[in-house]
């Protein structure tokens, strides 16, 4: 028998389904778009964002993240499976609509390309089934026997998620059964027909199945053929029309939402988008305070959460007790969508989600650390949405009684303590300080150089010794430099991320007024968090750096110089404040610093850099009272003491606070220590007249 | 519910340094920050959340100047639905009598089913509220912290006794309470509430708007004077502790544990 015979043999046998492999067709096609457009109703009615500009940026984005799975590989073996699977599929999409259209007519499904080109599509497309299909095997082995602690779901959340994404991984392993089915049927048939030529590739699933079938006779492999079409058709419908309704929503969802994906950190999205500077006072309502005042793109990112836990696991929030878990955020708010706006009937409720699907302790418990969404794959954004729903708490007046205080203290005095502005600059007049270091308050063009020094480090006694120390070193490396003294408020930081946008304007007018009215060229700061307000919540600040990086240069030049450390047992590690690191990438300048004096034994914890864990919180947080099971200042000094560290460095005056604490409540006093990075500079450096440090 | 809050502007504690004027009978009071009292908050939250409830209105009074109207209009951000100024020349230097005097005044004008006062002002004597009550023949209560509406004449109230116990009444309408904090828990008013209503007109009461003779009000009508204004001297048995944080901490450990105080 010929080989084309043998083929009019298969296609006549699938022939016979035509009518109904058409109606699957229809019906699959019809039944998706309905779905997608349901789901799109939200969308539809949810507020403004801002995500159509830079369009090269954003590919980039979707090159980095979404085709080079880039998150991916820091769980290494789930991300290993992802990215095998994922690179299964693109693979595999061609391949699966040549299936599909077979049905139609044979010779216009196989093979998907013609000539040897199609060939060697077809061996590697082969592989990537196989591999596909083992991967499943492999996934749902590891979420039955291995269980990773991820995954599991705390009973406050809810019933595990187990069944259903086996279910789902099941389902794709049909999928790549029935594809190899189809093609073994096809190969088995052609070997028949002595045309052995394009034989499907070694050790792959098709060609075990093509071997299983060897022996079959050719009415028996038309039916396997039927049957391997008919159920990779079903399955590939129902995945479609399925994967809406859960965590595999994010395999149509990705790409979009990583596309759309924010592009600058440590920013906060606008009240409203497209409001126009000055016009807050006209909106009615501020903030998120019903499932419709989210964004298009914060609704998107519900859709698409793939449930993979990555972000809890980070969350110092979650680890330490306290009611916000910012994957079951999504989770629950995506289900809440479901509910709200079903497939038939009426779409949404309009009621508050304080109350129904979030509490307040849950939306006050954030520190903003960012630790969630640097290690997101699919680049879900969890702070804006935090921070738009403190917007709504704050304008319903549903603030703690704790936070009220330290609010109205900084609308009166500028600073959270109630404290008095002239007493701003009293760091500066200490008498010791005072004969060592003159630090001036600017008037008109008295400096190029700004020290933002915020409230804490002006206020606090602990504090100010990090404004004495940074003061010293700006004066070391000679800069001109000098401080608003009274006429500096709170850099409204925290203010802002707690939803208090009208009280962080007027702090930031103010400021910026000063800021002008000093003529300096650039600001140095020795709080992160002043930094990251001063770079991108103000509005045509000068540049802005932390006293880190102008260490870091000034040591490079020589501008600075380290004498050796007295004490070498001690072992040295540094912590990564979230706003240093994180939000504004700088990782290695502190750490450069600490390698530059001679005899510094240093380690790192288990957690740094972009995935250092927030010490607490900065700013108003201090004032907050969470509900927790242990403090996370308490977890992270444990971290320093578990790498054999007893010399805590950090950079911000809020981890300072934190630490210094936590260290006390975990009773390692006398064992652990902890030193900014600008006190530990100050200490070591060489100083112009006398060799000798001068103790702080 | 109609409903009338009497409310006072203070130095606030927290967010000044209180130092005594070279004089001796105040404070310094250049550079200080002020805010509503802060039992009188209380007050007016309460008062919304029983609008809330039962329908009506709250209305903000106080008595003072130009100043003052900062505290009103914080209150009605807060949700107040109105604010009333009573000032004039003639009110200045009134003790308490005097102040109850002009409220009185100013409440028989209208028509209240409800008088609420903070249970006392920070820098004041608890006097006004039950004055009030006396000058309008109206029921009063005081130190309330609970308050359930029976009906459109009645009120059932809770009041904390000495030692933890408490103590529930029926009180008719009208009458005057004097709020305890921890009532309720007031809620935060922010920039954006007072921006919102910073236009809105305040009406102003003076004496003659309230019938009110002034040699009867004010320094003229003061029956009681301050005489002297000062901290106390340290008188026995108190000891001060002045050394570091940690050092008194420790400190305070050992002499609680000395005189029995710790276990």
């Amino acid at each position: 028998m010929e080989s084309s015979a043998a083929l009019s043999q298969l296609s006549s046998s699938l022939q016979s389904g035509h009518v109904l492999f058409l109606a699957i067709h229809v019906l699959g096609t019809a039944s998706f778009a309905y779905i997608v457009w349901r789901r799109l109703v939200p969308l539809l009615r949810a507020q403004p964002d801002h995500r159509f500009d830079h369009p090269f940026a954003r590919l980039g984005k979707l090159a980095k993240f979404w085709f080079g799975q880039w998150k991916h590989p820091r769980y290494p073996t789930a991300g290993t499976l992802h990215i095998l699977i994922f690179t299964g599929f693109i693979l595999l999409v061609i391949r699966s609509f040549a299936t599909l259209l077979a049905g139609v007519s044979i010779a216009h499904g196989n093979p998907a390309i013609p000539g040897s080109a199609g060939h060697f599509y077809d061996v590697v497309t082969d592989y990537a089934a196989t591999v596909v299909f083992l991967c499943m095997l492999f996934a749902i082995v590891r979420r039955l026997v291995f269980q990773p602690v991820r995954y599991a779901v705390p009973e406050r959340y809810g019933k595990a998620h187990t069944a259903d994404a086996i279910f789902l991984l099941a389902l794709i392993a049909v999928l790549m059964a029935a594809d190899g089915l189809f093609s073994a049927a096809i190969a088995a048939a052609q070997l028949k027909a002595g045309h052995p030529s394009e034989g499907l590739a070694l050790f792959s699933l098709p060609w075990a199945l093509q071997m299983a079938l060897a022996s079959v006779s050719l009415t028996a492999l038309g039916k396997f053929c039927f049957a391997g079409f008919l159920i990779h058709q079903i399955t590939f419908y129902f995945l479609l029309c399925y994967r809406p309704f859960g965590i595999q929503f994010h395999v149509e969802t990705s790409l979009f939402n990583v596309y759309f994906s924010k592009l600058e950190r440590g920013t906060l999205k606008p009240v409203r988008w497209g409001l126009g500077e000055g016009h807050l006072d006209q909106l009615k309502s501020f903030g998120v305070k019903t499932f419709e005042d989210f964004t298009w793109k914060h609704m998107l990112d519900f859709y698409s959460c793939a449930d993979c836990g990555r972000c809890s696991d980070n969350c110092p929030s979650n680890a330490v007790g306290r009611p916000l878990s910012p994957r079951f955020f999504s989770i629950k708010a995506r289900d809440y969508t479901f509910q709200h706006y079903p497939m038939f009937g009426k779409s949404g409720n309009g009621k508050p989600l304080v109350g129904n699907l979030l509490s307040e302790d849950q939306i006050w418990s954030c520190t903003t650390c960012g630790a969630c969404e640097e290690e997101c794959p699919l680049l879900v954004e969890y702070i804006d949405k935090i921070v738009d729903l403190r917007r709504g708490l704050i304008d319903d007046g549903n603030v703690p009684q704790s936070l009220q205080k330290p609010l109205k203290a900084l609308e009166s005095r500028g600073n959270p303590y109630g404290k008095m502005e002239k007493k701003r600059a009293d760091w500066a007049t200490a008498k010791d300080f005072q004969q060592t270091c003159k630090v001036r308050v600017l008037d008109k063009n008295g400096a190029s150089t700004l020290y933002f020094v915020d409230s804490i480090t002006s206020y606090d006694d602990r504090m100010q010794s990090i404004a004495r120390s940074t003061a010293r070193i700006l004066e070391r490396a000679g800069e001109n430099f000098g401080i608003l003294g009274a006429a500096e408020r709170d850099s409204g930081h925290e203010v802002r991320r707690f939803g208090e946008e009208m009280l962080f304007e007027a702090l930031q007018e103010h400021n910026s007024e000063a800021i002008k009215g000093s003529g300096v060229k650039r600001i140095v700061t020795s709080d992160p968090h002043a930094l990251n307000a001063l770079k991108h919540d103000y509005k045509d600040a000068p540049p802005v750096e932390h006293i880190s990086q102008v260490l870091a240069r000034d040591v490079k030049a020589g501008l600075i110089k380290f004498q050796p450390l007295t004490n070498t047992d001690e072992v040295y590690t540094y912590h990564d404040p979230c706003y240093l690191g994180r939000h504004n990438q700088v990782y290695q300048d502190p750490r450069d610093v600490l390698d530059a004096i001679p005899g510094l034994k240093r380690v790192e914890m288990r957690r740094s850099r972009d995935r250092s864990f927030c010490c607490g919180g900065g700013g108003l947080m201090l004032f907050y009272e969470p509900k927790e099971d242990e403090r996370m200042g308490v977890k992270r000094v444990r971290m320093a003491a578990e790498v054999g560290a007893n010399l805590i460095v950090t950079a911000c005056p809020f981890c300072m606070a934190n630490i210094e604490d936590a260290i006390k409540v975990a009773g390692l006093e006398g064992k652990m220590t902890v030193i900014d990075l600008a006190e530990l500079a100050d200490r070591q450096m060489v100083r112009h007249s006398s060799p000798t440090a001068i103790p702080i | 519910m109609e409903i009338l809050v009497c409310a006072r502007r203070v130095p606030d504690t927290s967010e000044n340094e209180i130092v005594l004027n070279t004089a001796g009978n105040d404070i310094e009071r250049d550079e200080l920050v002020y805010s509503v009292n802060e039992p009188d908050n209380y007050a007016v939250e309460e008062a919304l959340q029983i609008v809330a409830r039962v329908g009506g209105t709250v209305t903000v009074a106080t008595v003072g100047g130009e100043d003052e109207e900062e505290i009103l209009r914080r209150e009605m951000a807060m949700g107040a639905s109105h604010g009333v100024l009573l000032s004039d020349d003639a009110f200045a230097g009134s003790d308490g009598r005097g102040i109850a005097a002009i409220l009185k005044a100013f409440v028989t004008k209208g028509k209240y089913d409800l008088i609420l006062t903070g249970v006392q002002a920070e820098d004041g004597a608890a006097q006004v509220g039950g004055m009030l009550a006396a000058m309008l023949d109206y029921p009063f209560a005081s130190l309330v912290n609970s308050i359930e509406v029976v009906d459109s004449r009645k009120l059932k109230i809770g009041r904390e006794i000495e030692g933890g116990n408490r103590e529930i009444s029926e009180i008719d309408l009208p009458c005057v309470l004097s709020i305890q904090t921890g009532i309720n828990e007031p809620r935060y008013v922010g920039m954006r509430g007072i921006r919102a209503v910073a236009s809105v007109p305040i009406p102003t009461h003076a004496a003659s708007d309230l019938g009110i003779d002034p040699g009867t009000v004010g320094e003229a009508g003061a029956k009681v004077k301050r005489v002297y204004y000062f901290v106390p001297a340290l008188g026995k048995g108190a000891e001060m502790l002045s050394g570091s944080r940690e050092e008194n901490i420790d400190k305070l450990v050992e002499l609680m544990a000395a005189k029995g105080g710790l276990k």
